[in-house]
């Protein structure tokens, strides 16, 4: 791994992939540095079969407070039309494999987009989530408003939009935004541990599943089912669907290898 | 910092925090906040604290409210006591509350308003025979505040938590004891030798453990079963790492005293 100056990326270690945002003196706010790291880092991870899982974690004290304010108070309008930042955020929005968050303190702005882009988040009872953006004269601008309103629903979305109040790890759970809530100390553990379950399961479907789970988010129904059905037609081509069945039957443990 | 309304000094582990407006039956004005605020601010960012004590000086350990700091001008707009219990009183009994070390409350004589609910919000509450706790909130037309709505129906039940805020009626030490509200009673002139003694003792014990049974029982309170079993668990987990789980341990198998750091 090449030396990173915002992100610390520990393993794979069974499987998972730890990437720790770094910049405690900031509260890891995501300047573009670090959003590049974070791209770059799952990028050269796509074709390494070692790599089954992620976990993104900012500490036990804060995910992400935001953006970096300093670095977007330089660009006028054209500076933000060209600005390389969406092009991170796609790129971490199209990593195939799951991605799961371990979030503690708070996950504002652009640290709760960047959460809301992970496919699993569990939360330590400490964290608060907001987009807090409109205090600034701006708005969401990494999907805050479209996979916040997906996720929550409108009157929640609005809310939190409009309003930049913010919500504590609870409520999060009780609107969908998080799976988990944990002691501080344990999310880190548990997503962890939850991500090394991932990791041991045949990782073309979970690659499909993850795949077929979002499209949600995009299509109709009936396209939808028909990702779905075409995503399930792919893996019977697969030998470790025949390894997993005949585990099942076989009632013992399965074989997987990708492939 | 150096304090007016209240004495505080740190010895062998023990931080002892005295309220001390005797004269006014250490009630809180604006100045005892902000002094309490920066005691607690040490204890919470000291190293050397394993317990906290908080006890009173004079007759009473705390009326509450000074309300002479608070007198209400009948021309003038309604006061705002919300704005009051967000900066001085919330913030204080949080901090009470979440302090990673067990915090001894000793009740040397009356505890009227807030100053019960202070005494409330501390973990092992002790206190004097001619000792007693009031709510006196509901003869000012107010509401018992700092947790009093909470911690009050937790440790007595319904019933009598109902009926001690409706009526505002005074309790005595011995009831409260009676009543499972707080630990135990002693003779005034005992009482602060023994919550010292206890202090000290709690101060050699395995602060981190100890901080870790406080959060597990206080989450109680909002959990389910299901809940609660699996913050044992992580909890517990946490407890395992600790350096005094070691030393319990090995202390234990070579069968003597244990020597705990707090850690």
């Amino acid at each position: 791994m090449p030396d990173y100056q915002d992100i610390l990326v520990t393993g794979p270690d069974s499987g998972v992939m730890t990437i720790t945002l770094n910049r405690p003196q900031a509260r890891n706010a995501l300047c573009n540095n670090l959003l590049r790291e974070l791209a770059d880092t799952l990028d050269a991870t796509i074709g390494n079969d070692k790599v089954r899982a992620v976990v993104i974690t900012g500490g036990e004290k804060v995910f992400a407070a935001g953006a970096d304010i300093k670095e977007m108070a330089e660009l006028d309008a054209v500076g933000v039309m060209n600005d390389i930042r969406p092009t991170y955020w796609r790129r971490i929005a199209q990593y195939p494999k799951p991605v799961i968050a371990a979030v503690n303190g708070f996950a504002l702005g652009g640290g709760c987009e960047l959460m809301m882009h992970c496919d699993i988040v569990i939360a330590g009872d400490n964290a608060r989530f907001g987009q807090p953006e409109i205090n600034l004269g701006i708005i969401p601008g990494a999907g805050g408003t479209q996979r916040l309103l997906r996720t929550v629903g409108k009157s929640m979305a609005m809310q939190l939009v409009l309003s930049g109040e913010f919500i504590n790890a609870e409520q999060a759970r009780e609107f969908g935004l998080v799976s988990e809530v944990t002691i501080p100390e344990m999310s880190y553990p548990r997503a962890l541990t939850l991500a090394k379950t991932i990791a041991s399961k045949p990782p073309i479907a979970v690659r499909l599943a993850k795949e077929s789970l979002l499209k949600a988010y995009e299509t109709t129904l009936e396209t939808g089912l028909n990702l779905e059905r075409k995503a399930f037609t792919l893996l019977a081509a697969t030998e470790d669907r025949n390894e997993g069945i005949a585990a099942f039957m076989e009632k013992r443990q399965p074989h997987f290898q990708g492939k | 910092m150096t304090y007016e309304h209240i004495e505080f000094e740190i010895t062998e582990g023990v931080a002892v925090l005295t309220l001390n407006r005797p004269d006014s039956l250490n009630s809180f004005n604006t100045q005892m906040h902000a002094e309490v605020r920066d005691a607690l601010k040490q204890v919470k960012t000291s190293d050397a604290v394993r317990c906290l004590l908080i006890t009173g000086n004079g007759r009473g350990f705390c009326a509450g409210q000074d309300l002479s700091d608070r007198a209400v001008d009948p021309d003038a707009e309604m006061p705002d006591l919300g704005e009051s219990i967000e900066k001085n009183y919330n913030p204080m009994i949080r901090t009470i509350s979440s302090l990673e070390m067990p915090v001894i409350c000793a009740v040397n004589g009356v505890a009227a308003g807030a100053g019960a609910n202070i005494a409330l919000a501390c973990d092992i509450v002790l206190a004097s025979k001619n000792a007693s706790f009031i709510q006196a909130f509901c003869k000012i037309g107010l509401i018992p505040d700092s947790g009093g709505t909470w911690t009050l129906p937790r440790a007595v039940g319904f019933p009598r938590a109902m009926a001690l805020s409706l009526l505002g009626d005074k309790l005595s030490a011995e009831q409260a004891e009676q009543w499972g509200m707080i630990w135990k009673t002693y003779p005034a002139e005992e009482l602060k030798e023994v919550a010292l003694a206890m202090a000290k003792q709690l101060a050699t014990q395995p602060t981190k453990g100890l901080a870790l049974i406080k959060r597990a029982l206080q989450a109680s309170a909002n959990n389910s079963l299901n809940e609660q079993l699996d913050l044992e668990r992580d909890l517990q987990t946490l407890a395992g790492r600790t350096d005094d789980y070691r030393e319990g341990v090995s202390a234990f198998m070579a069968k003597r005293p244990a020597q705990f750091t707090g850690k």
